[in-house]
């Protein structure tokens, strides 16, 4: 019996199926769980997903590289998906033309202080060049962030992390701190949330109002080509 | 579907050629989302198709997410080591491009504002 199961695990470890589909399960799980417990913003599912599968691999002593063998296949629509983008950003187009000046302004100051803020912020508390590297993309969607990471010797993984965390804090505190500021506007509420935290920043902004949800999903988009673009020659002048 | 899906990818490998060809540190889905918002401004209309497998696909984004997030799992005695100075720069980082962004714009929007009514 001992045998038979030892031998089962053999093959399980071997193909890319046992990862892919643990992947795949793990986030419909923790998808069904947050919903249950009514959606709190602290309970992530990417998070929750990402926590149990260390768990997993941790308990079977799987290296994370036999892992991606599997999960690669999930990995890889990331790509298609950042294409996809060209799609709602093309719809918003004419909302996008009302508000052209006033949202390019915007969109060129807040790319350029995410980069700066956490690359100085983390240099004066004593965080590694490697580690400010992989920090610089983190205000925007995960693929284009690793894509970003990877062209200027970050952390491709280690800034997918530092991005949710960095959507998890738009969620939660954004709208209060646009509160204390007094900042009503619904069109500059949205897109303020899009654009320091992307996807989860948009998803918070779509809860609260339907006018702030298309303003953050299109800020989104925007300032992923914006600090695609304002990264490479911002770190040089960072001096990383 | 299979057509949507085609267009996806062949935008998106239109995209890596060109940033190796030319040799710039964007990444290449980044271009290929570029030329496909001009593909989609000269035709003036989003096929159906494509509409539906791009909101399929970004309706599951976080998903996709997934595995790369798990790759902490190679990084944890860097998170270790340092797990308040990078929360600590996220926090303050992240509020600070948020309220940056909404007072800018807010500004902006006044100035456009003024100047159109002086116009009037």
């Amino acid at each position: 019996m001992d045998q038979q199961l030892y031998s089962i695990w053999v093959y399980l470890a071997q193909t890319p199926l046992l990862w892919l589909t643990a992947t795949v399960g793990t986030y419909q799980l923790a998808v069904a769980v947050a919903r249950r417990l009514g959606a709190p913003a602290l309970l992530n599912p990417v998070l929750l997903a990402v926590l149990v599968l260390v768990g997993l691999l941790w308990a079977t002593g799987t290296p994370y590289a036999t892992y991606f063998e599997g999960a690669q296949f999930v990995h890889f629509l990331l790509g298609p998906a950042t294409v996809a983008l060209a799609v709602p950003i093309y719809r918003a187009e004419r909302k996008l033309r009302q508000v052209l000046l006033p949202g390019g302004v915007a969109l060129l100051a807040g790319a350029a202080m995410g980069v700066v803020a956490a690359v100085l912020i983390g240099r004066a508390l004593g965080l590694p060049e490697l580690v400010l590297r992989s920090l610089a993309p983190k205000s925007i969607t995960t693929p284009i962030a690793m894509g970003i990471a990877e062209a200027i010797g970050g952390l491709p993984s280690l800034t997918a992390v530092l991005v949710i965390l960095t959507g998890m804090t738009g969620a939660l505190c954004g709208s209060e701190a646009l509160d204390l500021c007094r900042i009503r506007d619904q069109s500059v509420r949205g897109f303020a949330l899009g654009l320091a935290s992307h996807g989860l920043g948009t998803a918070r902004a779509l809860q609260l109002d339907a006018e702030a949800g298309a303003f953050a999903g299109l800020a989104m988009g925007l300032n992923g080509a914006m600090t695609a673009l304002l990264v490479p020659p911002l770190i040089r002048v960072l001096g990383l | 579907m299979i057509n949507a899906l085609l267009a996806l990818l062949a935008f998106q490998l239109i995209g890596e050629v060109l940033v190796r060809a030319l040799d710039v540190p964007v990444p290449g889905p980044v271009v290929g989302m570029l030329l496909l918002f001009v593909a989609l401004r000269a035709r003036g209309s989003v096929p159906e198709a494509l509409q539906h497998t791009a909101g399929n696909l970004l309706s599951n984004l976080s998903l996709l997410f997934v595995p790369a997030g798990v790759g902490i799992s190679a990084h944890l005695a860097l998170l270790w080591d340092s797990w308040w100075q990078l929360l600590l720069t996220i926090l303050l980082s992240t509020l600070l491009t948020l309220l940056v962004t909404a007072l800018v714009m807010r500004s902006a929007i006044r100035v456009v504002a003024q100047r159109d009514r002086q116009e009037a």
